[in-house]
């Protein structure tokens, strides 16, 4: 007991002091709990912990974030990725297995051996690429899009290469196996451990596949895998077929039909947990499912979620999971970097480093020319051939797979592992280098040129999205012609559809805006998303083009300030008016005639802008707001103020034009007279 | 039987005493019978965006066009300025064309806080109450519209609950069930100055 608490609070204090200071960095969660882990790794091996086995477990976060992913993906939208996914995902994975496999053969490996490499290396890594993306909100981008397409794809493939691996056995080594002697027993041992390890949680596929193929072919090497659970073992063919076709019905028929009746009986017990035990029990139920069958764990609980993404009780699900899945990636990520053989690396570091930035390199550019056949734009293209260029954790299982199968010796498959921890430890800064250094040149280098604009107009809008859409809407309804930019390709396909002219261009780059006219523009709606980027833009803009008029979309109060010290005057609160709407139909719905709800709904809106006003002047731009000790005081003094008028009027807001309607008092009204009467 | 539309405005409803009892009176007779429309303007159109076609249709479906509001400078609350504005189109209501309320009533309920006295050349508002309601009765004629005349609450903030506001919402209720069920002497109606609760022309039927 006393050692698992231990662990714990080993784990939960590298996390809770590590990834804080990471994202105050800019580094990114991963990056943080990689590091807490390498700094953790002393502290481990002095208590003995077995980190394999921890990583195992914590590889389970994996099938939780796919299971999520799917989640959010709704059929007709996987669907409508099967180009991407086949085609980007399909030749990302044979290329880079092909030509990896040729290396190590350059190298003198064997072909068997070198193949194997190959579909190790070739995979990358869900868990880090998933989550940052997400974090940096990449995912919807079109680049987020095909690096989930192709992580997606390798999550398929790792299920046939289980399937092929045995078929690559080497004799000899075999035969050393089976002799139990040599230098490579203890290594082949530990990793028949990590193996079965992996059956228990994520990556019992390696196991069964395994045995099935082991049973097949003969090679008699299931030892380490007998132990586990399996529903396909000692059938043939079909059989198995048929069973998995059973379990992967039953996933989508109880993901169809179950949820509901289930959910409504827990909901009858009224209890919150059984809500998360519930959620949880569906997620395990289902890798559970698909292991027993030999199907990968996360693919199971992606397709239950995919068929869950217009469920109801989607976001019950996904509020409930998000924190395991948090919580496990942490510890997965936190392992890999414990699980760094410093000792092994030291001793061949010049040759370790050169093959994982080699390999890295080599995964690069084969994303990169498939960016280049498959069309993605500029920072699109660099964002999957940096973000994918990695090793992935399925990396470690094949590894021990490929091991327990002597397919790969062991010493290599030491050196492997540590090519593929660190070409993950080294993922976040490549996404650092996305970020700062791809990013802002994309603006100046894009691929694809900007669309040529022939539609000049005197108004310009900028992103055409959820804001600037019925900006754009309302002005041609009145008869203008605003010539539009937007970023995203995919907006722009569908805006075309539907017969409206836009334009493709990062509205944040000078030359774009030069060609949209700026020059003699009148007005420009700035309606882009993203607070730097808009506040950019305005800056740009305000310097270069004082005579503009500059309608600027803010992402919230201190946003307001930035604007207008970008120089912009009109300034527009994306949620703001929406938000008073919403206030104004509460004050209808408890009953408050809708005259006084919009005159109140008025009194509120000039009651904060004069509060902004107020506050503008204690507003520094280098202190968010809750650490800025006199815009705290000052908003106390006005809450106060606000207060006092509530409890001494019952009214929150003094309303001026009350003053006309209310009556006045019996004293007026007899001063009124008798002034009426003496005149 | 008649199709009455009652238009109430009063922008400051919440503090109304007279406006609000009549408001409800009639309310209640709109609750009974499907002849009475009782509209807000204030409620309807909050931001005063009037939709000009669905009140022309409206007034082509009644006989009686009523407005109940509190006496503002002389004059209607700004609502119902803007309603005339936007409704009272030419070719609707008057001009060539403009026959839809031909033959039509309109109406007044109003109250005023001045008492009845200071309503004449020798009190201090120095005029008739019906010489302020002029513009709204050459409105009236304008539109071919006969013009009764207007219930009158005087002194409303000053009139006292039981005496003053009370008899006159009781005698609203029995000018609207008047209205709809033709039993207001129309005649008598647009003769009369002003009408009050204890002054209203009704004919009984048997």
């Amino acid at each position: 007991m006393t050692d698992f608490l231990l662990l714990a609070f080993i784990f939960l204090v590298a996390g809770v002091v590590a990834v804080p200071i990471a994202t105050r960095l800019g580094l990114g969660s991963v990056l943080g709990y990689l590091i807490a882990g390498i700094v953790i790794s002393p502290a481990l091996a002095a208590i003995g912990v077995d980190i394999i086995s921890i990583q195992h477990f914590a590889e389970f976060g994996v099938v939780m974030m796919l299971f999520l992913v799917g989640l959010e993906l709704e059929p007709r939208m996987l669907w409508q990725m099967r180009a991407r996914l086949l085609g980007l995902g399909g030749l990302q994975v044979l290329g880079t297995t092909a030509i990896i496999t040729g290396v190590a053969m350059a190298f003198g490996q064997p072909w068997t051996i070198a193949l194997a490499i190959g579909a190790v290396l070739a995979l990358s890594s869900t868990a880090i690429v998933l989550q940052t993306l997400n974090e940096k909100g990449l995912m919807k981008s079109d680049g987020g899009q095909s690096s989930f397409s192709v992580l997606l794809f390798q999550d398929i493939a790792v299920i046939p290469m289980l399937a092929l691996i045995p078929l690559l056995a080497l004799p000899e080594l075999t035969d050393l196996a089976t002799s139990a002697g040599g230098a490579h027993e203890t290594v082949a041992a530990a990793h028949g451990a990590e193996t079965s390890h992996a059956t228990a949680t994520t990556h019992s596929d390696a196991g069964h596949s395994d045995a099935g193929h082991g049973d097949g072919h003969g090679d008699g090497h299931g030892d380490g895998h007998g132990a586990s659970l399996s529903l396909v073992d000692g059938l043939n063919g079909w059989q198995t077929t048929l069973v998995t076709l059973a379990a992967i019905g039953a996933v989508i028929l109880g993901g169809v039909y179950l949820t509901h009746p289930i959910f409504r009986f827990i909901a009858m017990a009224g209890l919150r947990e059984l809500f998360t035990a519930t959620a949880l029990l569906f997620v395990i139920g289902i890798a559970l499912l698909m292991s027993l069958v030999g199907l990968s764990p996360a693919l199971g609980t992606f397709l239950a979620g995919v068929v869950l993404a217009n469920s109801e009780y989607r976001h019950e699900l996904e509020s409930d999971i998000d924190p395991f899945r948090g919580l496990l990636l942490g510890l997965f990520f936190m392992t890999v970097g414990a699980g760094i053989n410093f000792g092994l690396l030291s001793a061949n570091i010049t040759m370790i480093l050169a093959l994982t930035l080699g390999l890295m390199c080599v995964k690069g550019l084969v994303l990169l020319v498939l960016a280049w056949m498959f069309k993605l734009q500029g920072a699109d293209k660099w964002l999957l051939a940096l973000g994918l260029a990695q090793a992935g954790e399925f990396g470690f299982v094949l590894l021990s797979f490929t091991v327990a199968n002597n397919v790969i010796p062991g010493p290599i498959a030491d050196q492997l592992l540590l090519i593929v921890a660190l070409s993950m430890l080294l993922t976040p800064a490549l996404f650092i280098f996305y970020d700062r250094v791809i990013v802002p040149r994309a603006e100046t280098a894009q691929e694809r040129e900007a669309d040529e604009i022939d539609e000049k107009s005197d108004i310009i809008i900028a992103g055409h999205g959820r804001f600037g859409g019925i900006v754009n809407r309302m002005l041609r309804a009145a008869g203008y012609q605003p010539t539009v930019l937007d970023y995203s390709a995919a907006q722009l396909v569908r805006l075309r559809a539907f017969g409206l002219r836009v334009f493709f261009g990062d509205a944040s780059r000078p030359d774009l805006l030069h060609a949209a006219g700026i020059e003699n523009a009148k007005l420009v709606v700035v309606a882009i998303d993203g607070k730097e980027q808009i506040t950019e833009l305005v800056r740009h803009i305000a310097r270069h083009y004082p005579h503009v008029h500059v309608v600027a979309r803010a992402v919230d109060r201190a946003h307001v300030y930035d604007l207008y010290a970008a120089g912009c005057r009109d300034i527009i609160r994306e949620t703001f008016d929406s938000s008073v709407r919403a206030g104004r139909s509460a004050f209808e719905a408890l009953g408050m005639h809708p005259f006084e709800a919009e005159q109140t709904a008025r009194h509120f809106v000039n009651d904060d802008r004069a509060a902004l006003a107020a506050l503008a002047e204690v507003y520094d731009p280098n202190l968010p707001l809750d650490e800025n000790p006199a815009y705290v005081a000052r908003s106390k003094e006005l809450i106060q103020e606000r207060e006092a008028q509530i409890f001494g009027t019952g009214q929150a807001f003094a309303q001026e034009t009350d003053r006309g309607w209310a009556p006045p008092s019996i004293q007026d009204l007899e001063a009124e007279e008798n002034r009426a009467v003496e005149g | 039987m008649a199709k009455v539309l009652l238009y109430y405005a009063h922008p400051g409803h919440k503090y109304s005493r007279a406006n609000a009892a009549l408001a409800e009176a009639a309310q209640a007779v709109a609750g009974s019978t499907g002849d009475l429309s009782f509209v807000d303007l204030y409620a309807r159109y909050p931001r005063h965006n009037i939709k000009v076609d669905a009140e022309q249709d409206n007034l082509r479906a009644h006989d009686v066009i009523l407005f109940q509001f509190p006496m503002f400078w002389y004059s209607t609350p700004s609502i119902i300025k803007e309603w005339q504005d936007l409704v009272l189109e030419h070719g609707f209501a008057y001009g060539a064309g403009g026959t839809a309320l031909k033959g039509k009533r309109m109406m007044l309920a109003i109250t005023t806080s001045g008492p009845e006295e200071a309503y004449s050349p020798q009190g201090y508002q120095n005029h008739t109450l019906r010489t302020f309601l002029s513009p709204l009765q050459q409105t009236a004629h304008l539109c071919n519209m006969r013009f009764l005349a207007p219930y009158v609450l005087y002194g409303a903030l000053k009139s006292s609950l039981s005496e003053g506001i009370r008899p006159h919402a009781e005698g609203y209720r029995k000018l609207l069930h008047a209205l709809i069920e033709d039993r207001l002497d129309e005649a008598a109606a647009e003769q009369a100055e002003t009408l009050h609760h204890d002054t209203l022309p009704l004919i009984e039927k048997a």
